[in-house]
């Protein structure tokens, strides 16, 4: 080792996005894939599960929706109904798995240096591929139904980026907070299951009642996956903003998104430094 | 002539704010105080601590637990923050707090050793390409695509060892690595930090074995209660420890400590007698701190009497690089006077047959009192045996011969392959 001697240079410590892009996304990509690939290393179907949990869901709510419960008197509405369930499955998936994302790999915190940020997004990376997997599933069982491909196609990817990165930065949120208070765990369990039924999954906003719809569309889900069943299914259908206005429809879910991003994004850069210590 | 400095660490403190956690308490009391929590608490860990490493030190850390150490650790290798103060490092440093850190237990040898790689500053292209070179260095070609789940944990320390040595880090902080592992695998380990001190990398070793310290290192430091204790020649510091874990000993106001313990306390603190010199010489008494396979051995030591004190005894170990004591000498007593007196010089000599394999060893010299107990601080010198056939086994005197039966049997008919 020959080099010439280095400068030293003062070191700054655990850091959220560590000092170098470069090696920040390196780790990331690794670590994403590497989970991806370990879901299912240990089945014999492998990936074949990740398509088939949300068909499997899918076909027991259209069961129990459309042929006991019998309110399925929306157009289209199984393409709809796993359109959306594989969107929501991403979204509850990422966050659980996020929140408790910095404990499971306390070792590794504990022990070596790298940007603290590729812990949750790995996850979340890892649950995009799983998701872009999922979509091109829909889609061709969609074409199958007879669903044609459209312009509003390429419009998809806009809803898809927003439901990321709002799940991303609503993880880096839940996965700091889970290491201050393990309430949090319980909490977002509860959210979950509260935010299945207050999202159009089993339903469309059309067919709900006008005094809820406000309350309906401020959750930031609302708007992308009403957009996406648009864009993809029925480009007829009525919008949010069509339904609402603009102001309930996109404005205030995108606030309270934003709003969300902001406070994952600083709160995490706060807590990253010190999270190997707090645990 | 200055070395460049590897690491420079100035005025560093840290502080740990143990947050209030309600812990399980009774039903009772949660109901009066449903959200209580306990008040947080603030240890200090160390404050205003600065010290220098030069480029291309093997540097070593040692302490008692609880002592600091692994938190300065965690501060040089970016795993803690720092209150106030500054780190300056020169190159790249790698961590090495645990061999194999984010190693999962259902990935292959592969996958692992780029991760680790990765983990360890290289990027994921030169990680691939030091596959083949780490796997080689473990021996674990034939369990390449085996998951990790399966290795035994002789093998994935290997594996995780392996990875250090591929590093190219400019710094490396290594902590108790040694600790694991058989006296083959630590032995290899030895060689391997030789290697990399050779090439001119620094290295920082955490360690809790002060023969490790005084063979290995260059320099020390004993880190005690958050302060440094003692910074300098290895022997220094390894008896400053060992005195120090003494007078530990004694301190602690609940703990009864046996007569003998209490004895040996008292004469670190106020000594009967100090070993001034200690030191090791070839056949023409020239001094050395390295011999030859089999060379004659000699041990010296000089010792100065600081109290009368009856029946002195002095006695003389040879410790092997995992701490072993391989060699414990007779007791000595003085022939003459049978007794010691203030201000008396005690030459010490011993001649050694040296059988001891090629390796590092670290000669410990005691001093005992009458009635058995040390009679002031043990010292220690390093001693590496040179020669081909590194090992565990002694060298000893043998004759071997093979040779052919002059009668010759019978010729066997050849029946065939089975």
């Amino acid at each position: 080792m020959n080099a010439q001697p280095h400068e030293l240079r003062e070191i700054s410590g655990p850091s959220a996005f560590g000092d170098s892009w470069r090696r920040t996304w390196d780790l990331l990509w690794l670590i994403s894939v590497t989970e991806f690939r370990l879901q299912y290393s240990e089945t014999t179907l492998g990936y074949v599960w990740s398509v088939l949990k949300p068909f499997a869901f899918f076909g027991v709510i259209y069961l129990v929706v459309s042929q006991v419960l019998k309110f399925a008197d929306v157009a289209d509405f199984p393409q709809k109904l796993i359109l959306g369930l594989v969107l929501y499955q991403y979204f509850s998936e990422a966050t659980n798995k996020a929140l408790r994302s910095i404990q499971t790999r306390e070792s590794m915190l504990r022990k070596t240096h790298f940007p603290r940020i590729v812990i949750p997004l790995s996850l979340n990376l890892g649950a995009a591929i799983t998701l872009f997997f999922n979509l091109v599933g829909v889609l061709l069982l969609l074409m199958v139904t007879g669903v044609e491909p459209q312009t509003t196609w390429l419009l998809a990817p806009v809803a898809v980026l927003a439901l990321v990165v709002m799940t991303t930065t609503l993880s880096m949120l839940l996965a700091v907070a889970f290491v201050r208070s393990e309430d949090v765990g319980q909490g977002w369990t509860l959210t979950l299951r509260a935010l299945f039924y207050a999202t159009p999954i089993l339903y469309t906003l059309t067919v709900i009642p006008e005094s809820i719809r406000p309350l309906i569309a401020a959750n930031p889900l609302t708007p992308i996956i009403e957009m996406m069943r648009i864009w993809i299914i029925d480009p007829n259908a009525a919008t949010p903003v069509d339904l609402l206005g603009v102001v309930s429809g996109l404005l205030v879910p995108l606030a309270i998104a934003v709003m969300i991003a902001v406070a994952g994004v600083i709160w995490f850069k706060r807590d990253a430094p010190r999270i190997a210590e707090a645990l | 002539m200055k070395r460049d400095l590897a690491i420079e660490v100035r005025g560093l403190s840290k502080r740990f704010h143990v947050r209030g956690r309600r812990a399980p308490a009774s039903l009772r009391s949660r109901l009066r105080n449903p959200l209580g929590r306990t008040p947080g608490r603030s240890l200090e860990v160390f404050h205003d601590l600065s010290f220098d490493v030069e480029r291309g030190e093997f540097f070593g850390i040692v302490g008692r637990n609880g002592s600091g150490k692994s938190t300065l650790l965690k501060l040089l290798a970016s795993v803690y923050p720092a209150d106030s103060g500054t780190i300056r490092v020169a190159g790249r440093l790698a961590p090495f707090l645990e061999l194999g850190v984010g190693f999962n237990p259902k990935l292959t040898a592969r996958d692992n050793v780029v991760l680790n790689g990765v983990m360890m500053g290289l990027s994921p292209a030169e990680a691939r390409r030091r596959f083949d070179s780490v796997i080689e260095f473990a021996g674990l070609r034939d369990y390449v695509d085996l998951p990790i789940k399966n290795y035994s944990s002789g093998m994935k320390v290997r594996l995780g060892f392996a990875v250090m040595t591929h590093v190219d880090a400019d710094v490396l902080l290594i902590d108790e690595v040694l600790a694991v592992g058989d006296a083959e695998f630590q032995e290899r380990c030895g060689e391997a930090f030789e290697d990399m001190h050779r090439e001119g990398r620094t290295i920082l070793l955490v360690t809790h074995n002060m023969p490790t310290v005084t063979q290995y290192c260059e320099r020390a430091l004993l880190l005690h209660d958050g302060e440094i204790h003692t910074i300098g020649a290895p022997d220094l510091v390894a008896e400053h420890y060992y005195d120090v874990n003494l007078s530990e000993m004694l301190g602690r106001p609940d703990h009864k400590l046996p007569e003998m313990s209490s004895k040996i306390v008292a004469a670190i603190g106020d000594p009967f007698a100090r070993i001034d010199d200690g030191w090791i010489a070839d056949e023409h008494g020239e001094r050395i701190d390295r011999i030859r396979a089999g060379a004659e051995l000699n041990l010296h030591a000089t010792v100065k009497v600081e109290r009368d004190y009856p029946d002195p005894t002095f006695r003389f170990q040879i410790a092997s690089s995992d701490g072993r004591v391989v060699f414990t000498s007779d007791l000595a007593s003085l022939s003459e006077t049978g007794s010691a007196g203030a201000g008396e010089v005690i030459e010490l000599k011993a001649t050694v047959e040296n059988r001891l394999p090629p390796g590092r060893y670290t000669i410990v010299s005691d001093i005992f009192t009458g009635e058995g107990t040390p009679a002031g601080p043990t010292r220690m010198t390093r001693l590496e045996v040179e020669g081909e056939r590194r090992g565990s086994s002694m060298l000893l005197d043998h004759k071997i011969s093979a040779s052919t039966r002059s009668a010759p049997v019978a010729p066997v008919a050849p029946e065939g392959g089975r």
